[in-house]
């Protein structure tokens, strides 16, 4: 069987309000995640490498804890568990450092047909390999 | 050509593992490579890579294809149920999006930048 989540966390060397601001403002979203990126408290809109847009409703924007979005789901259209996949960052300040969670849902949920699912993995697998290559770019800057 | 009997189990296994999906990760990015360019783009020695790519091997995720004195090996898509594959990418994704997220928080220049919002 299929897991319907994936979780995923990381300790970052850097206060949490820096984390924060790197994780909800778009300037550094545009670092980590999308080519292009609009986002305030309620929505959000972003574009990547493949020229893909993907629209973001907000659920919980509450700094500098938590922070949830449901994407993925049709322009114009509400989100909803069958239509959307669910987002979901914690931080959690500890001695200096922060601890980042993540937890993305929703894929024994949504009702998909085969097609969109595929059309979402072979989206998302053009997206990674750019993300990749993104990062071997950023790693040198970063390690100065 | 029908695909091999391959448990949901064995498959997982195989995606399960961050360093095996950054081997799916390159192959699908070049098509066809073979163990020693792998190697060169991944933090992991040869041997690493082809025990890597015999435990895909197994779960019938990749393919090698011998050329000369070289095997180039290939991802099988038809292998890879959708869900499965749609939910490796999605994990192999956060695991960089959560490493540039640090990278980017702990760099100085951010820190240089700190200001009021």
């Amino acid at each position: 069987m299929v897991p319907s989540q994936i979780e995923k966390e990381i300790l970052i060397d850097a206060p949490i309000d820096d984390v924060w601001r790197v994780l909800t403002e778009p300037e550094h979203i545009k670092q980590w995640f999308a080519r292009e990126c609009e986002l305030d408290a309620r929505a959000g809109r972003l574009t990547f490498e493949s020229g893909q847009t993907y629209y973001l409703t907000v659920e919980a924007f509450e700094p500098p804890h938590r922070f949830a979005y449901r994407w993925l789901h049709e322009k114009g259209t509400t989100a909803r568990p069958e239509n959307s996949m669910l987002v979901e960052f914690t931080l959690q300040a500890e001695k200096g450092h922060t601890r980042l969670r993540v937890v993305e849902s929703g894929f024994d949920q949504v009702d998909w047909s085969d097609e969109t699912k595929a059309k979402y993995a072979e989206d998302h697998s053009q997206g990674w390999g750019v993300l990749i290559a993104h990062l071997r770019d950023y790693a040198p800057n970063a390690a100065r | 050509m029908s695909p091999r009997a391959v448990s949901e189990e064995t498959l997982l296994e195989a995606v399960g593992d961050t360093s095996r999906r950054q081997v799916l990760d390159l192959l699908l990015a070049h098509g066809e490579i073979t163990p020693t360019a792998l190697a060169a783009e991944l933090p992991f020695t040869r041997q690493a890579v082809a025990k890597h790519l015999a435990v895909l091997d197994r779960a019938g995720l990749v393919a090698g294809t011998r050329q000369g004195r070289e095997v180039r090996y290939s991802v099988r898509p038809e292998h890879l149920d959708v869900a499965i594959r749609a939910m490796a990418r999605v994990a192999a994704r956060w695991d960089a999006r959560l490493e540039a997220i640090k990278r980017i928080s702990e760099s100085r220049s951010v820190a240089r930048k700190k200001k009021p919002v």
